[in-house]
């Protein structure tokens, strides 16, 4: 029996060949897409647009094949995705606020990015000229007795990034949660239009703070496949060395984040002691503490000193030695553990449907890791576990987590030990035709998709795709009935990114 | 736990100032800062933190200002939940039209006098983000900014050494708004 993704690329013309094939199909076959979605036989990995074009990347479930599928628009619409696979609704919102095209059927219509402030209406599309001159938002209307709103945000309390949280509760339980997002949006794939390789991975790195390794990586990635780089094995290897580092101190930071919303402080203030080692060592290893603008396309702009190797070893070392301190004192604390142990349960079946990468989704089921699978070098090389539980809640959530620092540490030491020699890049060529890749690379939080077309060696159209799009939704989901005083943690555990999302 | 917080009253604290050279300067730095503070608004500097529109990298660094390393609160620095509790806005990022409001409406909910310290390369112009559709620019374009800390992001280090320079120039007379 033909795969789904078989049907889909049946008889048509491949228009991209790295490292995965795209095709444009007609309305049919769109909708077929859809409905297989909606089916859970294959899952959706992205879903963007271009003036009159949208494109949707989707994964079959069991062969874990991927494609892209593309349906002109020449009338600017087209038919939802959202509307039969809700995971696609705020894509296909943030279609329309960008670029114009409509879905049909979406259900709901309301802009999402687009707050009326830009002075400019469908910013990619036709760049129409607006007044900017705030709309109140239409939060879902709320029905029956003894419920109350809380607005939070978009300035929060703690020194995290903005976003609006409508909570409707009855007494302290949480009924109900929309997420108001956009705040951030700094319209990053306008300015990636016409950008030089060099400006755009700068701009690339700079999506989301805590993932600059992971977003230059997958930006990187995704111009190589598009200009056919091979990119020599030290570079290689260095980049999962960086990526490594990166994933190390954002669980670290997060494990005690986590539990400092439940005030058990002493934790937070140990693990961010070992997160700091971390960004200290990375500093001196590579020049930046986040380890900015280490990777470009064709390679890595800084090298391994033998200097650099052995302050890695002793950053590792110490953390081998006190990590597991920390972790038996999670384990066995029992105040701690009431507050997260079936504390914001993420259902299996919800972290399928919506895809959900990372420890998001590993904690619930979801054993998906980009690293693994589509897979991408050296980790074919390198032994590593993927953990995966369960029951879905904040603990869950934080045992991921700790897995994962230890797996880290375990793919640096053999990173370290097997580190090939040679040159660190090669010069990104010229090209006149258009040329298009596309990359997923396992960010901390899950897997950062990026698709770029380039033509005439500069950026003719990118989309960055953050892990957070099929996450927040689902916090939406697990806060409810919770108390409100869980919703700090509940959202720590996720730790979706707000400028990745709104980007 | 009792083990760990016994032994925490027998290590060194992360906090004392190593022989290298950059510790060093931590230290020097964190008695100048505690003077100018203490002389200024009596042991207690309150900021508030905002995010105008940050990648979330300058968030990251003014996080590890808290942690024991840098210890920003032995100085009467702390970060505060409420604009209201504030006497300096700590701003960072390009401002997003999106937040432009909700940066004026915390700016004006700030008791004076108070000082507003731009934070990050974003801050000074909108960095990398300037000319998008989507950006002001930097804080300046929105309010009036007292200092401000290079940097992408700028090191807990820079922080403190900017926060030094704002102390200094609060103390020579330079009025607040």
């Amino acid at each position: 029996m033909p795969s789904p993704i078989d049907i889909m690329l049946r008889g048509r013309e491949v228009q991209q060949l790295g490292p995965w094939p795209r095709v444009t199909v007609d309305a049919v076959t769109w909708n077929f897409a859809t409905g297989e979605l909606a089916q859970g036989r294959v899952s959706l990995l992205g879903l963007w647009g271009e003036p009159t074009t949208v494109h949707m990347a989707v994964m079959d479930q069991t062969s874990s094949e991927i494609a892209i599928i593309s349906l002109d628009c020449p009338d600017r619409s087209y038919p939802s995705v959202g509307l039969h696979h809700p995971p696609a609704l705020r894509l296909e919102r943030t279609v329309h606020d960008l670029f114009g095209l409509t879905a049909e059927g979406l259900p709901d219509t309301r802009p999402w990015l687009d707050h009326n402030n830009w002075g400019v209406r469908f910013p990619l599309g036709d760049c129409i000229d607006a007044s900017s001159q705030p709309l109140a938002y239409r939060f879902l209307p709320v029905e029956g007795d003894g419920t109350h709103q809380i607005a939070v945000g978009p300035v929060h309390a703690g020194i995290i990034e903005p976003g609006h949280f409508r909570f409707t509760a009855s007494g302290e339980t949480v009924v109900r949660l929309e997420e108001r997002l956009g705040y951030v949006h700094k319209g990053v794939e306008g300015l990636m239009r016409g950008a030089t390789l060099e400006r755009a991975v700068q701009l690339a790195g700079r999506v989301s703070g805590d993932s600059t390794v992971a977003y230059a990586f997958a930006f990187s990635r995704a111009a190589e496949a598009a200009l056919q780089l091979a990119v020599p094995a030290r570079a290689v290897w260095l980049r999962a060395l960086l990526a490594e580092l990166e994933r190390l101190a954002n669980h670290l930071g997060d494990i005690g984040a986590v539990c400092n919303d439940a005030s058990f402080a002493l934790l937070h203030a140990h693990c961010s002691v070992l997160r700091e080692g971390v960004l200290r060592a990375s500093n001196r290893a590579f020049g930046h503490r986040l380890m900015r603008d280490v990777i470009v396309p064709g390679g890595v702009t800084r090298d391994l000193s033998d200097e650099g190797r052995e302050i890695i070893h002793a950053m590792l070392d110490n953390i081998r030695l006190r990590f597991p301190v920390l972790v038996e004192l999670y384990d066995n604390t029992a105040s701690l553990q009431d507050r997260t142990v079936d504390t914001g349960v993420l259902t299996p079946a919800l972290a399928k449907q919506y895809g959900a990468g990372g420890f998001i989704g590993r904690a619930s089921g979801r054993s998906f890791d980009a690293r693994r699978t589509p897979g991408y070098p050296p980790y074919d090389s390198l032994r590593f576990e993927v953990p995966v539980l369960n029951e879905g809640d904040v603990n869950a959530r934080i045992w991921i987590r700790v897995r994962e620092v230890e797996q880290s540490l375990g793919l640096i030491d053999q990173i370290l030990d097997q580190l090939p020699a040679g040159s660190l890049g090669t010069v990104a060529g010229q090209r006149r035709e258009p040329r298009e890749g596309m990359a997923i690379v396992e960010g901390f939080r899950g897997e950062v998709l990026v698709w770029l077309r380039l033509r005439d060696g500069l950026i003719e159209r990118c989309h960055l795709r953050d892990p957070s799009w099929f996450q927040w939704p689902l916090l939406e989901a697990v806060i409810e009935n919770n108390i409100v005083a869980d919703f700090p943690l509940c959202n720590k555990s996720f730790n979706c990114s707000y400028s990745g999302h709104d980007l | 736990m009792r083990k760990l917080l016994f032994q925490s009253l027998f290590r060194r604290p992360f906090t004392e100032p190593a022989p290298s050279s950059s510790d060093a300067a931590v230290s020097e730095l964190a008695t100048a800062l505690g003077r100018a503070a203490r002389r200024r608004l009596g042991r207690s500097l309150s900021i508030r933190e905002v995010d105008a529109g940050s990648c979330n990298g300058c968030e990251l660094e003014i996080h590890a200002l808290n942690n024991a390393y840098y210890d920003v609160e032995r100085f009467g620095i702390r970060f505060v939940a409420s604009p209201r509790h504030a006497d300096v806005l700590m701003v960072t990022g390009p401002v997003t039209k999106n937040m432009r409001e909700a940066l004026e409406r915390t700016y004006h909910a700030v008791p004076g006098p108070k000082w507003v310290v731009a934070t990050g390369d974003c801050a000074r112009d909108g960095g990398c983000f300037a000319g998008s559709y989507a950006v002001v620019g930097g804080v300046a374009d929105i309010i009036p900014v007292d200092l401000h800390i290079p940097g992408c992001p700028p090191t807990p280090m820079a922080m403190l050494q900017g926060l030094l320079a704002l102390l200094e120039r609060v103390d020579t007379g330079a009025e607040a708004l």
